[in-house]
């Protein structure tokens, strides 16, 4: 399978400044990658080198198997982009804003009605299309932006930050469209917010000091090796007690009778469940836990600055 | 796909106050020169009747006309201009033509025709002033039609002008300061001309009234044309050029 987005040994530099190092990533169909990082680290300029907007000092980038350098008009065909801060017009309606982007984007006359009516739909901009943008809330603005990102129906969607300024209910709305846009397209998007990666992404990239820090699949769940749970036991037994049952390579004590157990991989929970229930403590609360990311992300951006 | 980018850009410009505001100041203005242009032709008339050879409608009230159309327009083509990609800039929305399928000189076309078609509008309403005295006299035509190319042409070139100062800066009133700056020492530099001896003809060429008054009064030449459309071919490739270092500079 043809990959949607290929970089190779992508380095960008603001003068001495080295903003992206040896980059190299690849997004297939039916993927949503998830760039993290702390601020600084590289994310953005690296999603601005993949829509164009900023030339890379080395390296190159294939988007949709086309060249971005040497044919950037036909590579930018597959691609749609929502920059850090959406490029909206305040003094256009939605609609004739979503009207100029699919125009931009070389969707034919007969075809923009459709095209802009199907993006609204989809970002739920319905009841807003004749409202001036600049009159919009920071999130109804927000979703315009995504909006304009998929007008056109692109193979790759770009999104810087997508669901900054969103409430609650707005973000579950934009990861469930960002899910389906994942089921045949490609989607890369950068966040802060580790919960959302665990949520939607399939893949995560952690970026740190423009290199890549580590990268992995998000299918199978990210564990150390092995599970981590989180359990409440009535009896509170004591550390050694639960150590010294088969499978467990480690315990915490937490608060008011809980514990954390990271267990051995060959220990699945319900066994785990088995022998606390059979150990009599009372179990009351078994919760599997997914730390990995945060972990990770933590390990990365402190431990390896300090070290 | 650049007449898209020009109906935005013209459409913009019309939503905001600005456009009107400018067209309603400048139609008072030249109306009121306008009028007094012809009070003082009915004025003088009993007198150029009995010269031979007198001058008519179009010396004495289109051609002046036409004179102040060009530098009420040049005070007002920075207002016009600044905001065409450094607003762009600024707001970020630039990065939607970058990430567009389109190229730059698509978007600098589109931003130039764009603000070309603003001007024409000015331009239209100069001409119809001088033919509305149609109604009431005869006018030398040709001599209009040669005036209106020259005033066209002095507005195309201040426009490429103040386009690419434009995308200089993500501050509009910076490019404005710039443009105006640049403007006036086009305008102005045949006083220098005028005041030396033998290194003059340079600057005499380089001032845009010399080819204006040129045009103005009937004479139009090759030589006068290709000057103004390389202010405008030269302005529009270094915008080109400008705003694609932007994507490679830090």
């Amino acid at each position: 399978m043809e990959p949607l987005i290929k970089t190779e040994g992508l380095y960008r530099y603001y003068g001495n400044y080295c903003a992206v190092r040896n980059l190299g990533l690849e997004l297939y169909p039916g993927e949503v990658l998830g760039l993290l990082g702390p601020n600084g680290a590289g994310k953005s300029s690296t999603l601005r080198m993949l829509a164009g907007n900023l030339a890379p000092s080395a390296g190159q980038i294939w988007l949709n198997g086309v060249d971005l350098q040497s044919d950037p008009i036909q590579a930018k065909r597959a691609l749609g982009y929502l920059p850090e801060n959406p490029p909206l017009y305040p003094e256009l309606t939605v609609d004739e804003y979503l009207r100029y982007c699919a125009r931009l984007h070389r969707i034919s006359g007969a075809a923009v009605d459709e095209a802009v009516s199907d993006a609204r739909g989809r970002c739920g901009l319905d009841e807003v299309g004749q409202r001036l943008i600049g009159n919009l809330s920071k999130g109804y603005q927000q979703r315009v932006g995504i909006a304009q990102a998929i007008v056109h129906n692109p193979m790759v969607v770009i999104l810087d930050e997508p669901t900054v300024g969103l409430d609650p209910v707005q973000i579950r709305e934009i990861r469930s469209l960002i899910c389906n846009l994942g089921r045949e397209r490609g989607v890369i998007l950068s966040t802060h917010i580790l919960p959302e990666v665990q949520a939607i992404c399939s893949r995560v990239l952690i970026l740190h000091q423009g290199e890549q820090a580590y990268a992995a699949s998000l299918k199978q769940g990210v564990r150390p090796a092995g599970g981590c749970f989180l359990v409440r036991l009535t009896q509170a037994p004591e550390l050694a007690a639960i150590m010294a049952m088969p499978g467990i390579c480690s315990a915490e004590s937490l608060a008011q009778g809980r514990y954390r157990l990271q267990t051995k991989k060959d220990l699945i929970a319900s066994q785990l469940a088995e022998q606390l229930v059979q150990a009599g403590w009372g179990l009351e609360e078994f919760a599997p836990e997914q730390p990995g990311l945060e972990q990770i992300f933590v390990r990365i951006t402190t431990g390896e600055q300090s070290g | 796909m650049i007449l898209t980018i020009a109906g935005r850009e013209l459409r913009s410009l019309f939503l905001s106050p600005l456009a009107w505001n400018l067209l309603a100041v400048m139609q008072f203005i030249l109306a009121w020169l306008f009028l007094v242009q012809m009070e003082n032709f009915t004025r003088l008339q009993s007198r150029l009747l009995r010269l031979e050879n007198a001058p008519g409608l179009t010396d004495l009230i289109v051609v002046p006309l036409l004179g102040n159309v060009a530098i009420i327009t040049l005070l007002l083509i920075p207002l016009l201009s600044m905001r065409l990609i450094s607003e762009e800039l600024r707001s970020g929305t630039f990065s939607l033509l970058c990430s567009a399928p389109i190229s730059i000189y698509q978007i600098v076309l589109g931003k130039y025709l764009g603000l070309l078609a603003m001007l024409g509008v000015i331009l239209s309403m100069g001409a119809v002033m001088a033919l509305s005295l149609l109604s009431g006299g005869e006018l030398d035509l040709g001599r209009l039609a040669a005036g209106l190319l020259g005033l066209g042409l002095v507005l195309a070139a201040a426009a490429a002008i103040g386009l690419y100062l434009s995308t200089l800066s993500p501050q509009p009133v910076v490019a404005a300061v710039g443009s105006y700056g640049l403007l006036l020492f086009l305008w102005l530099i045949n006083l220098a001309a005028g005041a030396e001896g033998k290194g003059s003809a340079l600057f005499a060429w380089m001032a845009m009234p010399t080819h204006f008054d040129r045009l103005l009064s009937g004479l139009v030449r090759s030589s006068d044309l290709i000057y103004f459309l390389l202010i405008i071919g030269l302005c529009l490739i270094l915008s080109v050029h400008r705003l694609d270092a932007l994507r490679t500079r830090p």
